[in-house]
């Protein structure tokens, strides 16, 4: 008995130890963030002032809007890719070149950005000099965002497709379903939960992306974790860690707000199977 | 006609579409680094590899970049350098790791949702501001290096070598390592949480009855069946690490070389193209065995399901 509660005891502890390990940045960047002192790690007590000087930094605000707008155009296209390439290797078991293209879809988790930004770019030089675009910019970051994006998208739609009853597209299609009305029916109300967490996931990975960005911008496009790194090398910036803060305020929200969503989905969901079972 | 038939259906859209992305984007940009690997650079630009002069049809291909990489003692010790630190960063991940996602599983039933949503959020906050912080923690007076410092560690440190100086942590192997580690953690948890939980717990219930304590048992029936996790997350970890810019480049210092450093001078400082290529290339070539067994658990833990 004494040694289970000593296992128990060494349980919790290695958890809090750990997830003391995972916060303990975070909750330094909000502190200090109202501190008044530039220095860093010298407390001189509490200002806003790092934020009211946000408000007029322009190279900051231009970076952010750019890295919205990319981000938002991230997350959709890397859903979209993402679902049709999880379709694929989960749907069809055979066709020509399979265990290429399952490779394809994987490497971009793990393949060093160093190495996907440089080809990229390197092709589309290339491509550039033979036929006289694309200009390097928004255009040339988005898609190798979409390249990293859909590795993440794909990874999480293919798990959830994985965990679905084929008996239910089955009892749609001997109802008279056509195939496009059993997906947009059957199909996606249940895996679109994973689509929301793929869109949130490939949002944030685009948002905050600096090695791709770096090789694929061009002259006019920085995006924020461009300019957060530029300075972040010089050292430390008071101005970086009220940016941070409001980063994870605004992302805080986003994902509690979608996880209850999806919580309260799921639930009606489940009542829903429950009524349909007792029927 | 068949053919054309067959990719305008719903089933090959659904194919075609991404495998013609990934195609162009992913797999022909490495066709042509290895091109460029082989070219001479001119002032502004590479030279093409085949030119037709006077009729005569020439293909000049350079390969001393290659020979300088593989003979230059800088290169060679970046390279292993960088096996070094990421194999070291895999290590700890799975020491950190292994007990945390164990533990877990392991977790009342009603608490492991939340558990897993702590360990998912710090994803969605920003990677390079939470590596940044650590530069506060670390440099002098924050609150990690005080910790470290007042209880003595620093002396430890600087016995294994890690740190060159007591009290300095920042710019060292020991900070380079520390901020990896703390960035993969969760690529290394996650794999293995979703193998562990998935463990049918009547295995140890039968080797209890056989016999078996629960330490023997941990270490002949839940490790060897979360096999495919430990492998998953390993390479997760350590096959971005080897080509990691960002960390080395806020955590790490001079001595602290890693090869995603240099590729990054060779383009952008030295703006010597073939160079950076063939650093590229010879990356690749490292990192392909691992990339082959990661690509191979990653597919069969997407399939082995019921």
């Amino acid at each position: 008995m004494k040694s289970q509660r000593l296992a128990q005891w060494f349980s919790k502890s290695w958890l809090t130890a750990g997830y003391l390990f995972l916060y303990l940045p975070i909750v330094a960047l909000v502190i200090y963030s109202f501190n008044d002192s530039p220095l860093p790690n010298v407390w001189r007590g509490f200002t806003l002032k790092w934020y009211a000087q946000l408000a007029h930094d322009e190279e900051l605000l231009r970076g952010l809007w750019l890295s919205l707008k990319i981000a938002f155009m991230t997350a959709c296209g890397s859903v979209v890719l993402g679902t049709f390439a999880a379709f694929a290797l989960v749907k069809y078991k055979r066709f020509f070149g399979r265990t290429l293209f399952s490779g394809m879809v994987n490497a971009p988790l793990v393949m060093p950005e160093v190495v996907v930004g440089l080809s990229l770019l390197l092709m589309l030089v290339s491509v550039q000099r033979a036929l006289g675009f694309p200009e390097r910019g928004m255009a040339t970051i988005w898609l190798g965002h979409l390249l990293l994006g859909m590795a993440y998208a794909a990874v999480i739609v293919q798990s959830r497709l994985q965990d679905l009853n084929p008996q239910l597209e089955e009892a749609a299609m001997d109802l008279g379903a056509r195939p496009h009305q059993v997906f947009w029916l059957v199909t996606l109300p249940m895996i679109a939960q994973s689509l929301v967490s793929a869109w949130l996931l490939t949002f944030t990975i685009s948002l905050d992306d600096v090695v791709l960005s770096a090789f694929l911008s061009g002259p006019g496009s920085t995006t924020l974790p461009l300019v957060i790194f530029s300075r972040a090398r010089l050292g430390l910036n008071p101005s970086v860690n009220a940016v941070a803060t409001l980063t994870i305020v605004v992302v805080s929200i986003g994902v509690i707000a979608a996880s209850y969503l999806i919580a309260r989905a799921e639930r009606q969901r489940q009542r829903d199977m429950a009524a349909a079972n007792r029927a | 006609m068949q053919h054309l038939r067959t990719i305008f259906t719903g089933r090959g859209l659904v194919i075609a579409v991404p495998f013609l992305f990934l195609l162009l984007f992913f797999l022909a940009p490495f066709f042509i680094v290895g091109k460029i690997s082989v070219s001479e650079m001119e002032t502004v630009t590479f030279k093409d590899l085949i030119t037709v002069k006077d009729g005569v049809l020439t293909l000049a291909l350079k390969f001393s970049h290659y020979v300088f990489i593989t003979e230059d003692a800088l290169y060679v010790k970046t390279y292993w350098a960088s096996l070094k630190y990421a194999a070291a960063t895999t290590v700890l991940c799975l020491a950190i790791g292994y007990p945390f996602a164990y533990f877990m599983a392991r977790a009342r039933p009603t608490a492991q949702p939340a558990l897993l949503m702590l360990v998912m959020l710090p994803f969605w906050t920003s990677f390079l501001l939470r590596v940044y912080a650590w530069r506060g923690l670390l440099s002098e007076g924050g609150w990690v290096a005080g910790l470290i410092n007042g209880l003595g560690l620093d002396q430890l440190l600087l016995a294994a070598g890690l740190i060159s100086a007591p009290g300095q942590l920042m710019h060292t192997p020991f900070s380079l390592v520390l901020g990896m580690t703390y960035t993969y953690l969760p690529f290394m948890i996650l794999p293995l949480y979703g193998n562990l939980a998935k463990m049918d717990l009547r295995l140890l219930e039968a080797a209890a009855d056989l016999g078996a304590t629960p330490w023997v048992a941990f270490w002949k029936v839940t490790v060897p069946l979360s096999k495919a996790g430990i492998i998953a997350g390993s390479m997760l970890v350590f096959i971005p690490c080897v080509g990691e810019f960002v960390i080395p480049e806020l955590l790490g210092g001079p001595e602290t070389l890693m090869i995603g450093r240099v590729l990054w001078d060779e383009f952008f400082s030295n703006n010597d193209w073939p160079m950076a290529s063939a650093v590229a290339v010879v990356m690749v070539l490292l990192i392909i065995l691992p990339l082959a067994l990661f690509n191979k658990y990653q597919a069969e833990s997407q399939e082995a399901r019921p």
